[in-house]
C-alpha cells in the first residue's frame, strides 16, 4: 500500500495552475465560513447553555440590518467567484486556432487515438511538451468522458456528435488518462496514459512504425472506396457540391440558413444527408450510417480539411 | 411504573390512535395520517437497511485497489442499487412522508390531511414501486447508475432496467399524491387563527417541498418511461443510433433530479427550525426570512439543472447562465444557516439528542453547501465533475444534511407518537458516533476527488488506497452509530418509560394534545392566537393540571 499522501494531483498543463489557484481560493473562503459557523455554534451553545429548567429567555424577532448584510455580502462574494470561474471555463473550452490535432474515439472499454500523421494508438496518448493540442472526441457506443487530472481537463465523448478539448502540457512525464463517465461493466479499466515528450522525441516517435500513410491519405482512400468522388468533384460540376475550399467556410443551405462547414457539419452530412441540404442541390445522397466507423469518419474529415488547406 | 400509581402519565388510559383498533387490517386500511406516517417509517427503514448493506459492500470492496470482493458487474450493480434505493425509496419519502404525515396536520390544527384516502394510496404507490424495484434487484439487479444515463440505459445495459424504471415511475405517484395532499391541507385545513405567518417553519418547508414534488415528479416520470419504451420498443428518443439525442435525457432527468435534491433537503430545513427553536427556547431568528428562503430555493432549484452538464459540450454560454443561477441559491441557503446560528444567541440551549443531530446538521450541511459552490464554479467543475468530490459533496448534503435532520426530527417527535421515551444516553452516543463516522467516511473523498479519482470505479490506481481505507474505516464507525440509534429506538418501543405529553417542553399544537395523540388529534377545534414558537411565555400549566384532573375523573367514573 502506498502511504504517500497528496492533496493535489500533478500540475502539468498551462491551465492547471489557474484551476488550482481558483480552487484554493474557494477552499480558503469555505474554511473561513465553516470555521466561523462551527465556532459560533459551539460558543453560543456553551455560553447560553441552559442553567435552570425554568429559563424563559426573551424572544428576539430578528434584525433587518443583519439579514441584509448576511444576504448581500455572500451574494457579492458568490458573484466574484462566479466571474473568476466563468473566466477559467472560457479559457478551458475556447479552442485555440494554432493547435495540433489529435482524434480520439471512445468505445466500451478503450480509447482509440489517431494522429494526423497516421500514427494510431490505444489507451496511450503521446503528445509533445509546450505545444497546444486539440482533441476531437467521438464515441462509438455510450457516453464516455476523457479526463486527464494532471491537466485539469475533461470532456464527454458523446455518441452522435463531436466534442473538443485542448491542453498544453508543461512537463515531460506520464499521466493518468481516465474515463470519467460511467460506461458499463469495465468502466474502471477504461484508463490509459498520457505520455508527454520533448518535441524531438515526439517527432522520432511519430516517424517510427505505422503504415506510413497520414490520416488524410487514409481518408482519401476511403473517399474513393465509398464512391464519394463520383458526385463530389474537385470543381462544381458533379451532382453534389464540390468539397474543395469548403471546410471552415460558411455554406448557404436550401432552407435559407447559413452554417459553417465544421467537423460536426461534415459528419452529419455523411450520416444524415437530408438534415442540411446545400442551396441549389436536391437530396439524392444515401445515408452512410452504419457503413463508416467513427474512426473512418475522422479520416475522411481530415482529408476534406486538406482540400481547403491549399488556399 | 404507570400501572401502580393512582394518576398515570397523561393520556395513558385514554383512547389514542395506537390503541383505537388492533390487527393488521386496521393498519393496512387505515386512513389516519399518523398511522400512515408509521407505515412509511417502517417501509423506508427497510429500504434504508437494504441500501446500507449495498453501501457496506461498496466500501469493503474499495479497501484494496484491485477488485477482490465482487466482480465489476456486481460492483456496478451495487452502487446503482444503493443510489436508487436510498434516493427514491428512502430519502425522498423520509422527512416529507414520515414526519410530514405524523405532524403536519396536527401542527396546523387539523384532524387529518385533506384527502385521507389519497394519502393511503400514496403509501401503496411506494410499496408497489418499491416491490418492483426489489423484484428487479432479486432477479439480477441493474447496472446503469442511479442517473440512468442514455444510451447506456436505453440500449447497452443487459440488466433489469425496464423493471426498475417502472418501479421508480410508480413510486413517483407517491410523491405527487403526497404533494397534492399537503398543499391542499395547508391551504384549506388550518385551524381558526392559524394564519400563514403563524405557521411553524416546518410547514413552510413542507409546503415548498410539496410544490417541487407536484411540478417536478411528472417530468422525471415521463422521462424514465421514455427510457423504458426505448428499451422495449426501440423508439428513437435518446439513442443516436435510432435518431435520438442522449443529451436530451440529461436535460429532462436533471430538470427533475436537481429539484429532487431540494425535495431531499428543504423538509430537513423545516425540522431543524423546529428543533433549534425548542432546544434554545427561542423563536427562530428572522422567521420570515427562513420561511421565504425555502420558497426561493424551491423556485431557483428549477433553473439550475444544466450545472450537471458543464462537460457534455453544452454551449459555454448556457453553462455560464446555469452557473450564475446556481450561485444565487447560495444566498437563501446562507440566510438559513446564519438565522439558525443566531437563534442560539441569548437562548437557553440544551443539548438533548434531537439538538445534537440538529447542530450536527448545521456543521455538515455548511460543508455540503460550500462544496456545492466549489462544484458550481465552472472552471473548477470541469476537473471535479464525475470524481469523488461530487460523491463527497452530495453525501454531505443528503446524509450529513437530510439524514441528520430526519434523525433529529425522529428523536424529537418519537415520544409524542410512540408514547415512549428512548434512552437519552444511548441516543446521544449514536448521534456523536454518526457525526464522527460520517466525517471520517466522506471527508477523505473530497481529497480523492481533487486528486482525480473518478466515481463508480471498481478498481483504481494504487495511489488512492490510503484515502479509501480511511473512508471505509469511517464507514464502520458510521455503521456502529446507526446500529446504536436503531437499537435504542427499538428498545424504547418495548421497554421505554411512558412519555409525558410534552417531554421537551416544546411549543406548538402537537405538544398541547395528549401522548400518544388521540385518533382525531383534537377533541375541540383549537383556536390559534399566537405566533409560532412562543418560548418566552411560561408553560400553560393550568391546562395540564386540568388535563390530569379530567383523567382522574374519568378513572373514578370507570
Amino acid at each position: 500500500m502506498s502511504t504517500e499522501m497528496r492533496l493535489f494531483p500533478e500540475l502539468a498543463s498551462t491551465i492547471a495552475w489557474q484551476v488550482d489557484t481558483l480552487y484554493i481560493f474557494i477552499v480558503v473562503l469555505s474554511i473561513i465560513f465553516t470555521v466561523g459557523i462551527f465556532v459560533a455554534v459551539v460558543y453560543l451553545a456553551v455560553k447560553y447553555r441552559r442553567r435552570s429548567e425554568n429559563e424563559r429567555p426573551k424572544a428576539i424577532h430578528g434584525s433587518i440590518p443583519l439579514e441584509l448584510s448576511w444576504s448581500i455580502i455572500p451574494f457579492f462574494m458568490a458573484i466574484f467567484v462566479y466571474i473568476w470561474g466563468a473566466d477559467v471555463y472560457f479559457r478551458l473550452y475556447r479552442m485555440p486556432a494554432d493547435a495540433m490535432d489529435v482524434y480520439v474515439v471512445g468505445k466500451q472499454w478503450m480509447w482509440k487515438i489517431q494522429h494526423p500523421e497516421g500514427k494510431r494508438e490505444i489507451n496511450e496518448l503521446h503528445v509533445p511538451v509546450n505545444q497546444r493540442v486539440r482533441v476531437t472526441l467521438a464515441s462509438e457506443d455510450v457516453i464516455h468522458s476523457f479526463f486527464i487530472p494532471a491537466f485539469r481537463v475533461k470532456k464527454d465523448a458523446v455518441p452522435g456528435r463531436y466534442t473538443q478539448l485542448w491542453f498544453e502540457a508543461t512537463k515531460v512525464g506520464e499521466y493518468h488518462l481516465f474515463c470519467a463517465e460511467y460506461c458499463g461493466t469495465e468502466h474502471s479499466t477504461m484508463i490509459g496514459k498520457v505520455i508527454v515528450m520533448e518535441a524531438e522525441d515526439y517527432q522520432d516517435w511519430l516517424s517510427g512504425g505505422g503504415s506510413g500513410e497520414t490520416m488524410a491519405q487514409t481518408g482519401e482512400r476511403q473517399f474513393q472506396q465509398l464512391g464519394c468522388q463520383t458526385c463530389h468533384k474537385s470543381q462544381n460540376i458533379g451532382r453534389g457540391p464540390t468539397l474543395t475550399g469548403v471546410f471552415g467556410k460558411p455554406v448557404q443551405l436550401a432552407s435559407g440558413e447559413t452554417v459553417v462547414a465544421d467537423e460536426a457539419y461534415v459528419r452529419e452530412s455523411i450520416l444524415n444527408p437530408s438534415a442540411k441540404i446545400v442551396h441549389g442541390y436536391t437530396q439524392i445522397m444515401p445515408t452512410f450510417q452504419g457503413q463508416v466507423s467513427e474512426e473512418t469518419l475522422m479520416q475522411i474529415i481530415a482529408y476534406i480539411k486538406t482540400l481547403s488547406a491549399d488556399e | 411504573m404507570s400501572g401502580a400509581t393512582l394518576v398515570g402519565p397523561i393520556g395513558s388510559r385514554t383512547e389514542n390512535y395506537l390503541n383505537a383498533s388492533y390487527g393488521i387490517r386496521s393498519w393496512l386500511l387505515t386512513l389516519d395520517h399518523k398511522r400512515i406516517g408509521i407505515l412509511y417509517l417502517v417501509t423506508i427503514t427497510l429500504f434504508f437497511c437494504v441500501g446500507g448493506i449495498f453501501a457496506s459492500l461498496i466500501r469493503l470492496e474499495l479497501i484494496t485497489p484491485q477488485g477482490d470482493l465482487v466482480d465489476s458487474e456486481t460492483y456496478n450493480k451495487l452502487f446503482t442499487m444503493h443510489g436508487v434505493v436510498m434516493i427514491f425509496f428512502f430519502l425522498i419519502p423520509s422527512v416529507p412522508a414520515v414526519l410530514g404525515n405524523l405532524v403536519l396536520p396536527i401542527m396546523i390544527g387539523a384532524r387529518d390531511v385533506a384527502f385521507p384516502r389519497l394519502n393511503l394510496l400514496s403509501w401503496y404507490c411506494l410499496v408497489a414501486g418499491g416491490s418492483l424495484a426489489t423484484l428487479a434487484i432479486i432477479m439480477g439487479g441493474i447496472d446503469t447508475g442511479w442517473t440512468f444515463y442514455t444510451p447506456y440505459s436505453s440500449t447497452y445495459s443487459n440488466s433489469y432496467v425496464a423493471l426498475a424504471l417502472t418501479g421508480v415511475f410508480i413510486n413517483g405517484f407517491s410523491s405527487i399524491l403526497t404533494g397534492v395532499n399537503f398543499v391542499t391541507t395547508v391551504h384549506k385545513m388550518r385551524a381558526p387563527g392559524m394564519t400563514w405567518f403563524r405557521l411553524p417553519l416546518f410547514i413552510w418547508a413542507q409546503y415548498a417541498t410539496s410544490v417541487i414534488m407536484i411540478l417536478g415528479t411528472p417530468v422525471v416520470a415521463i422521462t424514465l418511461l421514455l427510457v423504458a419504451l426505448e428499451r422495449v420498443l426501440r423508439i428513437g428518443i435518446f439513442d443516436p443510433a435510432l435518431g435520438g439525442d442522449p443529451i436530451l435525457f440529461q436535460h429532462l432527468f436533471w430538470f427533475y433530479s436537481h429539484p429532487a435534491v431540494y425535495i431531499m433537503i428543504v423538509p430537513g430545513f423545516g425540522v431543524i427550525s423546529e428543533v433549534i427553536a425548542c432546544f434554545s427556547r427561542k423563536r427562530i431568528f428572522g422567521y420570515s426570512f427562513v420561511a421565504f428562503s425555502s420558497l426561493a430555493i424551491a423556485v431557483l432549484g428549477f433553473l439550475v439543472w444544466g450545472h450537471h452538464m458543464f462537460t457534455t459540450g453544452q454551449s459555454v454560454y448556457a453553462g455560464m447562465v446555469f452557473s450564475f443561477i446556481t450561485f444565487f441559491i447560495a444566498v437563501p441557503t446562507a440566510i438559513k444557516i446564519f438565522n439558525w446560528t443566531a437563534t442560539l444567541y441569548k437562548g437557553s440551549v440544551s443539548l438533548d439528542s434531537p439538538m445534537l443531530y440538529a447542530l450536527g446538521f448545521i456543521g455538515l450541511f455548511t460543508i455540503g453547501g460550500l462544496t456545492g459552490l466549489v462544484l458550481s464554479t465552472l472552471g473548477v467543475d470541469v476537473h471535479l465533475h464525475d470524481t469523488y468530490f461530487v460523491v463527497a459533496h452530495f453525501h454531505y448534503v443528503m446524509v450529513g444534511g437530510m439524514v441528520m435532520a430526519f434523525l433529529s426530527g425522529l428523536h424529537f417527535w418519537w415520544p409524542k407518537f410512540m408514547g415512549r421515551l428512548f434512552p437519552e444516553g444511548w441516543a446521544k452516543t449514536g448521534a456523536i458516533l454518526i457525526f464522527a463516522g460520517f466525517n471520517l467516511t466522506f471527508f477523505p473523498q473530497f481529497v480523492l476527488g481533487y486528486l482525480g479519482m473518478p466515481r463508480r470505479y471498481h478498481v483504481y490506481p494504487e495511489e488512492f488506497q490510503v484515502l479509501n481505507v480511511m473512508s471505509t474505516a469511517g464507514a464502520s464507525v458510521l455503521g456502529v452509530g446507526y446500529m446504536i440509534l436503531f437499537l435504542s429506538l427499538l428498545w424504547s418501543l418495548f421497554k421505554g418509560p411512558k412519555a409525558p405529553a410534552n417531554p421537551w417542553q416544546a411549543k406548538g399544537l402537537e405538544w398541547d394534545i395528549p401522548t400518544p395523540p388521540p385518533l382525531h388529534n383534537f377533541e375541540v377545534m383549537p383556536i390559534v392566537t399566537k405566533e409560532a414558537y412562543p418560548y418566552d411565555e411560561p408553560d400553560e400549566e393550568i391546562e395540564q393540571i386540568g388535563e390530569i384532573e379530567r383523567v382522574k375523573q374519568e378513572e373514578e367514573v370507570v
